[in-house]
């Protein structure tokens, strides 16, 4: 920035007093207002699609309100102490926060340690990590009724091979947890590649002479991995953690399409794996189409979002800040 | 140097199982979508391919529950009208933030960021009573619409925009007479085609597998995406599977070959986002 400053020459205001006076009021007027065009398309349909939408569910969370809404009544809050009554809907939270957590965390530990292979010199290079970013690149709805088949009570394979080594079949569909399981190998299979993408990038960025240093020092691959990568990572790590917050406690797509037939939006006929989004659906459209009690939903689906990011910030903070000092003064170099 | 990042043998195990469970799936999707409707049942499970894929495909475009003709249709129009617009709207706007100074800028940016870290489906209901004030529920503008723009669009253009387009270009332009509409055309689309590239791969692959949003607007059977249309196959009442494997196949095929041609710049657009986030 400095440089720049110095080093450009003060004649841009020259040529502007040799030109026309008009086309000068005409170009100050383009230069002035002319951003606001450019940005305006998006902040248009952003309002109309994105803004108001938001607002106006919570405006209907505070009616009785259904399909047809020819004269919706206003009840206040009743919906949502209705819902914190309701034990389907805590049901479906602890659902989601179940699929969440198992499939989350084995994911990106998965992830960073995927990455710390890629980060070696390979042969290949573009070939692997091509390969590791495929399943991202599917139709997720496809992949639901592929995995869906796969841990088939029957003739699915997953339940084939357990068979090869001795565990009897699992009920993948009709046990809760069995369930969660399935649908979090999903989520980890789709996701586990591009995660460690991002990290590896990031690894990158650090200077290897770090790693060279810690090596003359004693350190191990582990040591280094856990005192040098993992610290240096620490945005990377926090910025994952969050999208797949946010991903993880929207799951709608895998859970509906795992289950098929007349419960699937239930996950099930006993909602083994109903997630919040379902519960949403179930009660804003078919069957129920009650608006007012759909929206309270998806209200309280954005609370939880919220806290969890809160907390999974606040636990990461926690965990690097032991590993910090061990840095010294080199960690300003990067990021 | 060089030992510390040398790869091992078991590197290369790790990552060759790595590749194998990624492939799997898709290949075996591919598997029974080539064969008869008896390969569900059978133990082992056939892991080569067989010789009905063109019947399965025959049944499947016949199949009157499904309509995957009309969602595959369906789709290629959604898709691409969606990335034009995300592409054309996000560079301008991303132009505008990088390049131009102007009031507010500095909070309409933050107000970019914060949209994106919103769940869409917070607004699946008002959206959808939306929808139908405008007669448009079950019709594919329904769909098209709310997708015009996208926050992640214009902060990643933004990005690539602050580095790539060189100001002093602009200056020079606008010493020369140019209006910013004429810069933007002239200077700021060639040297953002790299990025624009990108997201256009990113956004149509995004719409293409969309599922949520026609989910709940397109209730008509007779007008589905083909994400639609696939949940109309797996909810069947007679679950004839190597048809709905042929369909799923199908489905993900235009994913996979953009992957092919592309792959090397998505990985590129995915790294090159996650250093800057």
């Amino acid at each position: 920035m400095a440089l720049q400053l110095n080093a450009r020459p003060p004649a841009a205001p020259a040529p502007r007093t040799s030109r026309p006076d008009r086309s000068g009021w005409l170009s100050r007027i383009d230069a002035k207002y002319s951003p606001y065009l450019y940005i305006a398309p998006f902040f248009l349909v952003f309002a109309i699609f994105g803004a108001w939408p938001l607002a106006y569910t919570f405006w209907v969370s505070l009616h009785d309100w259904d399909l047809l809404g020819t004269d919706p009544t206003f009840i206040g809050a009743d919906n949502y102490t209705q819902l914190l009554a309701d034990s389907d809907f805590w049901h479906s939270v602890v659902n989601t926060l179940g699929i969440f957590l198992i499939s989350t965390v084995p994911q990106l530990l998965l992830a960073l340690w995927l990455a710390n292979l890629l980060n070696r010199h390979l042969r290949f290079r573009t070939g692997w990590r091509m390969a590791v970013l495929i399943p991202n690149v599917t139709s997720t709805a496809a992949v639901a009724i592929v995995f869906g088949v796969l841990f088939g009570r029957e003739f699915g394979m997953v339940n084939w091979l357990l068979d090869l080594v001795g565990v009897d079949g699992i009920e993948w569909k009709s046990n809760r947890f069995a369930s969660w399981v399935a649908i979090s190998a999903m989520v980890d299979w789709r996701w586990t590649g591009y995660n460690a993408l991002i990290f590896l990038a990031a690894m990158q960025a650090i200077p290897r002479d770090m790693y060279e240093a810690a090596a003359i020092d004693g350190a191990n691959r582990a040591r280094q991995f856990w005192s040098i990568t993992v610290p240096l990572l620490k945005p990377t790590i926090i910025f994952c953690v969050i999208i797949s917050t946010i991903g993880g406690l929207q799951l709608f797509t895998e859970p509906r399409l795992f289950h098929s037939g007349t419960n699937a939006i239930r996950g099930g006929p006993m909602r083994e794996s109903q997630t919040l989004t379902m519960y949403m659906f179930e009660n804003a459209f078919a069957p129920y189409y009650n608006f007012g009690y759909g929206s309270a939903v998806a209200w309280l689906l954005f609370a939880l979002i919220a806290i969890v990011a809160a907390i999974n910030v606040l636990i990461i903070r926690r965990l690097g800040a032991g590993a910090r000092p061990q840095l010294g003064g080199r960690k300003g170099d990067s990021r | 140097m060089s030992r510390l990042w040398r790869a091992s043998p078991l590197t290369y195990f790790a990552l060759i199982a790595a590749t194998v469970l990624s492939i799997f799936p898709i290949y075996w999707m591919f598997v029974v979508a080539s064969r008869s409707s008896d390969a569900m049942g059978q133990l082992p499970p056939p892991v080569t391919p067989g010789g009905n894929l063109g019947a399965n495909i025959a049944r499947l475009f016949a199949n009157t529950d499904a309509y995957f003709l009309t969602g595959l249709i369906n789709s290629a129009i959604v898709a691409t009208t969606v990335t034009i617009s995300v592409v054309l709207f996000s560079s301008l706007a991303g132009f505008a933030f990088a390049k131009l100074r102007f009031r507010g800028s500095n909070a309409l940016l933050m107000v970019i960021i914060a949209t994106m870290m919103v769940p869409t489906q917070l607004g699946v209901i008002p959206l959808y009573m939306l929808m139908t004030k405008f007669n448009l529920n079950d019709r594919l503008p329904a769909v098209i619409l709310p997708a015009l723009v996208t926050g992640f669009g214009v902060f990643m253009m933004r990005q690539y925009a602050g580095q790539a387009v060189s100001t002093e270009l602009i200056e020079a332009a606008r010493v020369d007479g140019c209006g910013t509409a004429r810069i933007y055309w002239n200077v700021v689309v060639p040297a953002l085609r790299p990025a624009a590239a990108v997201l256009g791969l990113l956004t149509f692959m995004t719409t293409w597998n969309d599922f949520l949003w026609p989910y709940a607007v397109l209730n008509d059977p007779e007008n589905p995406t083909v994400q639609l249309s696939l949940r109309a196959l797996s909810d069947g009442y007679y679950q004839d599977m190597s048809q709905v494997f042929t369909g799923t196949a199908i489905a993900t095929l235009p994913l996979l070959l953009v992957f092919v041609v592309f792959g090397r710049q998505i990985i590129g657009g995915i790294m090159e986002g996650a250093v800057k986030a």
